[in-house]
């Protein structure tokens, strides 16, 4: 059942909330132990929230869309009272005092929360091999890296081990372990999902969005998480428009592009499956074109591996020890300072933060984080070109199907590549999202990226639909 | 000239005022002084995990208030991360205004006429307040500190002067009048000893012919009241004056003010200067607003309207300004008191007292006074009664207050002037200064009823000129 | 602008970000940096004179809030969480010198 079904079910009636609950918590109980989705399951909880669900559909009420449907949650969404580690011993056993805003919506929806997933520590890597908890596994093959850095969430939803799952998405941190998943992942407009609750990474580039197993549970959750927050001051003040019931709306005539640019760093039978996307929504009444163009996309790797960083290193700082999470005592205050965030930090992020800090340091903030922002003004500009000539782009997700655990860690730029196709959404602000499309020719799952100008999410969306009504 | 004869004191102060909104900069806490420690946070002040600031619009209206009041250009504008390290930052970086702020290029006209120019005031977050416990570094174990947020986020406008202050008289006069400002215009409480008002002093010297090139300037910090800044920086002047006339270097350093040892010493020296990374805040929008801002009369506009309906210099009208009585005076003045005799009973009877003055009784009193059926000394007395409100005749009798028969006060005087006949003498050869000698003894022989002025007038009448 | 980041900048930043280095930490940091920077000199070459820089991929102006008081936290909710506190305050140790 698709958590579209689920929750139409749960609020008739027709289902339980609890067998719902429990149908997940046996999935989990069977795989987790191999696939590591979790950082916590929240078992009780979930049983208690799930009864009370089933008591207000008896008491005739509506619960909403997402009734019952088990939700997994990153672990770096505030989740009142429950840990919230971000993938890091210096959070390990951190309690929020408050719910972000997007799970206040999921609860308000009658969504079921099923657990905090595992994540690279505090969003920063590409395969999920950096928490300080344990790596995740794909599900598909025990082997291979889920994906990064919301892999937890992508290999529960893989795995039923939860009906939908939320993750963040900085540089392709959703859409990247959705396609090596074989889920889809939706990186919504910058600001059309309120980031109040979201431990931060970077500012002005991430983003919370759904994992879910159809484009129809991914379009619900979107509507139901999305939409203004006064909370949020980058929020989007005008009201979003809803998705899920455009999906049956078609492609004839919408205008399709493969951004060019995008393709040349990624494997043949990855490149492969985009063009037979294309091709699909050719046979569905798109019109579609081989070759859009978006040349200062291949500066988006070099322009993000700076401006991230830098928000990042001030993002970080406030983890010091002082008011929660890890302390390592030390003779003085700087010392404690040193001590804590030394042990307490994981090799990327003191990389990353290291990285960031230089971007914006004396003598050479103009030349590193000054000059990337202006390349991003050149990224958004040839955007705004190719969206004159083109409604929805195509591009692959990864450059490759999920590679081997242990592969690429030795040398961090070899991951950074991994972002290579997925970055440039998130400089420009625009919608993308990965849609399963089939598999490369190890068998492993590979997904078509659909990308859209802001705030055009109904025709993305749209055409994700039809891409996933042609796998038939 | 504080720093002595070959060189001129250059001061540039720096004032932080914290705003007088309800709510915190960039959250819903209250802003409020003396509450429980850590009772008004919430996730953004303490800067929580996924927390995110939202601007508080009554913040930037008074920032441009403030702006207006001191004759700035207000601009388009961004907010910055500012980012170090210290216990009080909850976030480890503070959000404020750095190439782009709200304020730039204002000056301040003071009392005196001088002017002090505006570089720029923007709007910044306050830090939270750190209490240091037992000595630091001598008793081991014993030393540490304890941190409350309640301040944290709690919005404040930080004024830089230009460096155009040349004494510790001219800093008093300009935040004197600074506060004015900000009080008049409902800004801030204005306070230093609440924290409401926190001022650093930036002191260098020169030699005096003026064009020489700026000195190197030492930054002054714990100044606790504005006599503090005038003493601190008349020293750092002479210190500065000093040491370059041995032979020596000013370092450019910050030093802290000893307000017992009436000295400033050296606070840390740093090897390098602090790299603060400022990059604009990715969580805030920047700021335009095109709103017209509406003040009330501003100070040196109420000193200057008294002064024209009162025929006296702005200077002379500064203390009833300042206590706000400009009205008050004003109604005498029209209601036919002397302009001079409504000032100084108003500057020095009325101003200070809780009561809201009653223009009728002020009138009433001022009134007997100048027609001599008050005194001085009684007109003083009658006012403190009648303050708020009263009827200073009635107030005279109960005190006992009679006026003096004309009749009965010459043949006073004219006894007294029998009764010493050598000071009469001299008083008719032009020893004026005798004068006093005259009236104390009418005073003392009448119970002090006597009017001074009057005596004095019959003394002159007696003696013809 | 392909130069690398010396050992000495490395270990200035790290005091920066407050992040103890040992020296075979400051070894493999220079090279990583150095890698990502000199990836990063395409960025830095490309003649950008004209553009504008985005801070804000979605342009948005003039957010603002009512000036109103909202509850605030518990207080001992949040001290529960913390290190250390005595008296309803946060405790940390001596602030000597914050010198990086």
């Amino acid at each position: 059942m698709t958590a579209v079904e689920t929750g139409a079910a749960v609020r008739a009636g027709r289902r339980r909330a609890r067998d719902v609950v429990e149908q997940h918590l046996a999935e989990i109980e069977a795989r987790e132990g191999d696939v590591h989705a979790f950082n916590l399951v929240l078992a009780a909880e979930a049983r208690a929230d799930a009864d009370e669900i089933d008591r207000r559909v008896d008491a005739g009420e509506d619960p909403g869309p997402l009734a019952g449907v088990p939700v997994a949650l990153k672990d770096n969404l505030c989740t009142r009272g429950v840990p919230t580690t971000c993938g890091s011993r210096i959070l390990d056993g951190w309690r929020p005092p408050y719910d972000a805003t997007v799970v206040s919506r999921l609860r308000g929806a009658g969504a079921v929360l099923i657990g905090k997933t595992n994540m690279d520590e505090f969003a920063m890597g590409s395969s999920t091999e950096n928490s300080a908890f344990g790596p995740t596994r794909n599900p598909h093959d025990l082997t291979k890296v889920p994906g990064g850095s919301s892999g937890g969430s992508a290999a529960a939803v893989a795995a039923g081990m939860a009906g939908v799952a939320l993750g963040s998405d900085t540089g392709g941190s959703i859409r990247l372990p959705a396609s090596l998943c074989g889920v889809v992942g939706v990186k919504p407009t910058y600001g059309r999902v309120s980031r109040y609750g979201l431990v931060a990474y970077a500012s002005s580039l991430d983003q919370i969005g759904p994992l879910a197993p159809t484009v129809a549970d991914a379009a619900v959750t979107l509507d139901v998480i999305g939409g203004h927050d006064p909370a949020d001051s980058t929020s989007i003040p005008e009201p979003s428009p809803g998705v899920s019931g455009q999906l049956a709306a078609g492609v004839e005539g919408l205008r399709v592009g493969i951004v060019h640019e995008l393709t040349w760093d990624a494997d043949p039978d990855v490149v492969a499956r985009v063009v037979a996307a294309g091709r699909a929504l050719e046979e569905a009444g798109a019109r579609v074109e081989e070759e859009a163009h978006v040349p200062a996309a291949v500066y988006g790797l070099s322009a993000y591996y700076l401006i991230a960083p830098a928000e990042a290193s001030s993002n970080l700082a406030r983890y010091d020890g002082a008011r929660y999470g890890l302390r390592v005592e030390g003779a003085d205050v700087n010392a404690m300072y040193h001590a804590t965030r030394s042990a307490g930090f994981g090799p990327e992020v003191k990389l990353r933060i290291m990285l960031g800090t230089y971007a914006l340091s004396a003598g050479y903030y103009d030349a590193y984080y000054g000059q990337a922002q202006r390349v991003r003004t050149l990224i958004i500009r040839d955007f705004a070109a190719a969206y004159e000539r083109f409604d929805v782009l195509l591009a692959p997700t990864s450059p490759s199907t999920a590679f081997t655990i242990g592969a690429r860690t030795q040398d961090p730029l070899a991951m950074y590549l991994v972002d290579v196709c997925t970055i440039p959404a998130n400089l420009a602000g625009i919608p993308a999202m990965s849609v399963p499309y089939g598999v490369g020719d190890d068998g492993l799952p590979v997904g078509v990226q659909v990308l859209a100008p802001a705030l055009g999410e109904r025709a993305m969306f749209r055409a994700a639909a039809a891409l996933e009504a042609s796998l038939g | 000239m504080t720093a002595g004869g070959a060189w001129e004191t250059v001061v540039g102060l720096e004032v932080h005022c914290e705003l007088a909104t309800a709510s915190k900069l960039f959250c819903g806490c209250r802003n409020a002084f003396g509450d429980e420690p850590n009772t008004d946070i919430c996730p953004v002040c303490l800067g929580l995990p996924g927390s995110l600031p939202v601007v508080n619009e009554a913040a930037v209206e008074l920032a441009m208030r403030i702006g207006t009041a001191l004759n700035c250009e207000i601009r388009p504008s961004l907010f910055h991360r500012k980012n170090y390290f210290y216990p009080d930052m909850p976030k480890d970086y503070q959000v404020s205004q750095y190439d782009e702020p709200i304020n730039v290029n204002g000056h301040l006209d003071l009392p005196d006429g001088s002017r002090v120019g505006i570089v720029r005031a923007h709007i910044e977050e306050d830090t939270g307040k750190t209490t240091h416990i037992g000595e630091s570094g001598r008793i081991h174990g014993a030393a540490y500190a304890l941190v409350d947020y309640n301040r944290a986020g709690v919005p404040l406008v930080e004024i830089v002067s230009a460096p155009d202050i040349r004494s510790g008289e001219q800093a008093k006069a300009y935040v004197n009048e600074l506060r004015a400002i900000l009080v008049a215009i409902g800004a801030s409480d204005a306070r230093m000893e609440e924290g409401s008002l926190r001022i650093d002093a930036n002191v260098s010297v020169r030699p005096a012919p003026a064009g020489a090139p700026l000195g190197t300037r030492a930054e002054i910090k714990n100044l606790n009241s504005v006599r503090s800044l005038t003493r601190a920086v008349d020293y750092e002047a002479r210190r500065q004056a000093e040491l370059l006339e041995a032979g020596g270097r000013v370092v450019q350093e910050t030093r802290h003010w000893d307000e017992n040892a009436g000295r400033t010493s050296t606070l840390r020296s740093k090897e390098e200067a602090e790299d603060y990374r400022y990059f604009p805040e990715p969580d805030l929008a920047p700021l335009d607003v095109k709103a017209a801002v509406v003040l009330p009369k501003l100070p040196a506009e109420r000193r200057a309207d008294l002064a024209a309906r009162a025929g006296v210099a702005p200077v002379d009208t500064q203390l009833v300004v300042e206590a706000g009585l400009d009205d008050l005076v004003a109604a005498a003045v029209q209601a036919g008191v002397e302009p001079r005799l409504a000032l100084t009973r108003a500057a020095n009877e009325v101003a200070g007292r809780t009561e809201a003055p009653d223009a009728a009784a002020f009138v009433a009193t001022l009134r007997l006074e100048q027609e001599g059926t008050l005194t001085a000394t009684q007109s003083k007395q009658v006012l403190a009664r009648v303050v708020g409100g009263g009827d200073p005749a009635a107030v005279a009798r109960e005190l006992g207050f009679e006026a003096l028969a004309a009749g009965a006060l010459a043949s006073t005087v004219d006894a007294t002037i029998a009764a010493h006949v050598e000071e009469w003498n001299r008083y008719q050869m032009g020893e004026d200064k005798l004068t006093g000698f005259f009236v104390g003894k009418v005073m003392a022989a009448t119970g002090g009823k006597a009017d001074g002025r009057a005596v004095t007038a019959l003394l002159r009448e007696r003696r013809g000129s | 602008m392909g130069e690398r980041i010396s050992r000495e900048d490395v270990r200035h930043v790290a005091k920066l970000a407050r992040l103890t280095v040992s020296d075979e930490e400051v070894d493999l940091l220079t090279r990583q940096l150095a890698a990502v920077l000199e990836h990063a000199a395409d960025v830095a070459a490309l003649d950008t004179s004209g553009v504008p820089p985005t801070a804000h991929p979605v342009p948005l102006l003039n957010v603002l809030r009512r000036d109103e008081v909202r509850a605030s936290l518990d207080r001992e909710e949040v001290l529960a969480q913390a290190p250390a506190t005595e008296d309803g305050r946060f405790r940390v140790p001596p602030i000597l010198s914050v010198e990086p």
